[in-house]
C-alpha cells in the first residue's frame, strides 16, 4: 500500500546537520518503497530544492539545544504550516524533534490525525519545561507514536516529558560506503574519527598504545580525522610516535567514506558514553575491519566480537594487543570483515525503513488523513474564518 | 471605580472559560486518539490471528503445533467479538502469543521456511506481531497520558470529561516469538 507522508524537519534544510540528513534519508528511502514524501523545511530564499521538498520560510538563527540553529516561526510559518497540512492530504505527518521550537512544534499544534514523532536529541529537564509546559504537554498529547533514535534521547522523553518510545535507531545507507577493491589492496594504515580532544573519544588511548603497537609493525601509519586543536595534541605525543601520526582535521562525509575503504583497520576507542556507535556500522559497510573498546553499545554493534574485534575499554595494552593481532593475521581480519558486511546490512536504511513502516501502520486506520486541527485554540475558536482565507493566498503566492 | 472591578472580573471569568474549554477540547482529543488507537490494535489483532489461522492450515506446520495454533487463534476471533469482556479478549490472545511461540521455535521455524510460501508466511505473522506489539504500547502511552490530564482537580471538579469511561490500559503477552524477532532488535 502506498502512502502520502509528510515530514517535518525543524532546522534548515540547505544546513548540514544530523537531523535534516536523517529527514533526507528516510524521504529518500521511503520514495524508494514507492511512497509519496513531501518533506516541510525552512529554507534559505535563493537555494534550489527538490521537488519534493516545501519551503517552509527562511530561517532566522537562534540560540537553541547548546548551539545556534537556524528555525523557522513565526505568524508566516504557521501559515504555510497549515497550507501544507491542508494541501498535502497526507496518510501519514511525521514530525522529527517535536519540541524544537519551529515548523515542528507548529505542525503539532496546527495538525491532527495520524501523528508520528521521532526523538533524535536529548534536552535537560530545565530546557523541556522553559519551552512551556503546557505547550510541551500538549503537543506530545497529538503524537500517537513517539520513536527515539537512541536509548538516550527515550529516556530523555520517559523521564522528563512524560510518554514513551519506540526504539529505531539511524539508518546508515550502506551503499554509499560500499568499498570498490578487496581487503588486499587497501593501505596497512588504522584510522581514528573523531574530535581529538574529546576524552570521550578515546583518542590518548590509542596513543599511549602506539609505542608497543610500532614496535611490531614500525612503518604503520596512524590517521587522526576528526575537528579539533591539532597543535594541542601534537604537542602531547611522545616523539617516537610523533611521525607515525597523521592528522587530517575535520573531514567531510565524502573523505570520511573514502578514508573507510582506504585503510584496513578502523579503531573506535570510546571511553564510553556512546548510545549507539553508528560509525562502527559505516566502517563495516566500507569493509575495514573494526577494533572497538568493549562498551555497551559497541558489543551489540560488533554481537560481542563476531563481526570486529573488541578490547577492555581504557586499556592500551589490550587496544595494542588486538590491534596487532588483525594487523599479523590476514585470514581473521578478512574474516571478521566479511562478516561486518551483512551485520552492517541489518543497520541499512532500507531494512530499519521497515520499523518505521511498521510504526505509521500502527498508529493509523485504514482511510485515515491528516487534517487540519481548530480545537483548543483560542485562535482557531474566536479567528479561524479570516486568517484561513489570508493564508490560502499566502500559500498560492509562495 | 467599582465598575474595573467588574471588568476585571468579567475579563478573569471569561480566561478562565477559555482555560477551560482548551482543556476540554485536549481531553476530546485525547479520547479520539484513544478510539483510533484501539481501532487500529484491533485490526493488528485482526491480521495476526488470521496470519496464524492461515499458517495453521496451510500445512506446513507440524500436525500437532497445528492443532494448537488453529485452536488459539480461532479463541482469539471469537473472543474479538463485542459480547465477549476484555479480559476475555485478552487471555485468549496472551494464549495466541504462547501459542505461537511455543510452536514456532528455532527447528520449526527452519522448517517452515523451507517450505513453499512457508517463508512469505512467517514474514506476514513475524510483521503482524511487531504491529500488534507497537499499537498495543501506543494506545497504552495514549491511556496514561488522558488518565494524567482526567485525574487533575479542575477536570474532575467541573466534570470535564463528561460521560465518558475512564480509560484503562490493555495488557496481554504480546511477545514476537523468539525465533522469528529480527536480529537487529
Amino acid at each position: 500500500m502506498s502512502l502520502r507522508v509528510g515530514l517535518v524537519c525543524p532546522y534548515a534544510w540547505d544546513v548540514p546537520g544530523g537531523v535534516r540528513s536523517h529527514v533526507a534519508d528516510l524521504a529518500v528511502t521511503l520514495r524508494g518503497r514507492g511512497h509519496s514524501v513531501n518533506v516541510l523545511a525552512p529554507v534559505e530564499e535563493d537555494s534550489v530544492l527538490p521537488d519534493w521538498v516545501t519551503d517552509g520560510g527562511r530561517p532566522v538563527a537562534v540560540p537553541y539545544n547548546g548551539s545556534v540553529a537556524r528555525l523557522s516561526f513565526g505568524v508566516k510559518a504557521t501559515r504555510r504550516v497549515r497550507a501544507w497540512i491542508r494541501e498535502g492530504d497526507f496518510d501519514i505527518v511525521h514530525i522529527h524533534e517535536p519540541l524544537a521550537p519551529s515548523l515542528s512544534v507548529l505542525t503539532c499544534w496546527s495538525a491532527r490525525g495520524p501523528l508520528v514523532a521521532t526523538w533524535h536529541s536529548s534536552h535537560d529537564r530545565s530546557r523541556v519545561l522553559s519551552a512551556g509546559y503546557y505547550v510541551a504537554q500538549t503537543a506530545m498529547e497529538k503524537l500517537r507514536g513517539s520513536i527515539a533514535v537512541s536509548e538516550e534521547a527515550r529516556r530523555t522523553l520517559i523521564g522528563h516529558v512524560g510518554g514513551d518510545a519506540v526504539l529505531i535507531p539511524n539508518g546508515v545507507r550502506v551503499k554509499d560506503f560500499a568499498p570498490e577493491s578487496h581487503d588486499r589492496q587497501r593501505r596497512r594504515e588504522v584510522l581514528f574519527l573523531g574530535r581529538i580532544e574529546e576524552p570521550r573519544k578515546g583518542l590518548s588511548v590509542l596513543v599511549d598504545a602506539l609505542p608497543a603497537i610500532l614496535q611490531q609493525v614500525p612503518d604503520l601509519v596512524v590517521n587522526v580525522a576528526g575537528p579539533g586543536d591539532i597543535d594541542d595534541v601534537r604537542k602531547e605525543l611522545p616523539a617516537e610516535v610523533a611521525s607515525a601520526v597523521r592528522f587530517l582535521g575535520a573531514v567531510t562525509d565524502e573523505r570520511k567514506q573514502e578514508l573507510l575503504r582506504e585503510v584496513q583497520v578502523y579503531v573506535a576507542p570510546h571511553t564510553g558514553g556512546e548510545s549507539f556507535g553508528i560509525v562502527l556500522v559505516e566502517a563495516m559497510a566500507a569493509g575495514s575491519c573494526v577494533v572497538a573498546s568493549d562498551i555497551p553499545a559497541f558489543r551489540h554493534v560488533l554481537e560481542d566480537g563476531g563481526s570486529g574485534r573488541l578490547f577492555t575499554a581504557k586499556d592500551p595494552k589490550a587496544l595494542a594487543d588486538a590491534v596487532l593481532s588483525v594487523l599479523a593475521d590476514d585470514a581473521a581480519r578478512r574474516a571478521l570483515v566479511s562478516r561486518g558486511f551483512p551485520r552492517a546490512a541489518q543497520y541499512d536504511w532500507d531494512t530499519v525503513i521497515d520499523d518505521v513502516l511498521a510504526v505509521y501502520e500502527s498508529v493509523r486506520v485504514e482511510g485515515e488523513t491528516v487534517s487540519e486541527d481548530l480545537r483548543g485554540q483560542a485562535l482557531g475558536r474566536f479567528a479561524v474564518r479570516p486568517s484561513f482565507a489570508r493564508s490560502r493566498r499566502n500559500g498560492e503566492d509562495s | 471605580m467599582s465598575w474595573w472591578w467588574v471588568v476585571a472580573a468579567v475579563v478573569a471569568i471569561a480566561l478562565f472559560g477559555l482555560y477551560l474549554s482548551m482543556t476540554a477540547g485536549r481531553l476530546d482529543a485525547l479520547h479520539k486518539r484513544i478510539d483510533t488507537s484501539r481501532l487500529s490494535l484491533d485490526a493488528q489483532l485482526l491480521r495476526r490471528s488470521s496470519v496464524a489461522l492461515e499458517l495453521a492450515t496451510s500445512g506446513v506446520l507440524d500436525p500437532a503445533g497445528a492443532i494448537v495454533v488453529a485452536e488459539a487463534a480461532r479463541h482469539a476471533r471469537t473472543a474479538a467479538d463485542e459480547d465477549s469482556s476484555a479480559t476475555d479478549r485478552a487471555d485468549a490472545e496472551t494464549a495466541l502469543t504462547q501459542a505461537l511461540s511455543v510452536t514456532l521455535d528455532a527447528e520449526e521455524v527452519a522448517e517452515v521456511r523451507s517450505a513453499p510460501g512457508g517463508s512469505e508466511l512467517l514474514a506476514e505473522l513475524a510483521a503482524s506481531a511487531q504491529r500488534v506489539q507497537l499499537s498495543r504500547r501506543f494506545l497504552n502511552d495514549a491511556v496514561r497520558a488522558c488518565a494524567q490530564l482526567r485525574r487533575q482537580r479542575l477536570v474532575t471538579t467541573f466534570r470535564l470529561a463528561g460521560h465518558t469511561a475512564w480509560p484503562n490500559p490493555v495488557e496481554f503477552d504480546d511477545s514476537v516469538p523468539a525465533a522469528l524477532a529480527t536480529p537487529s532488535s
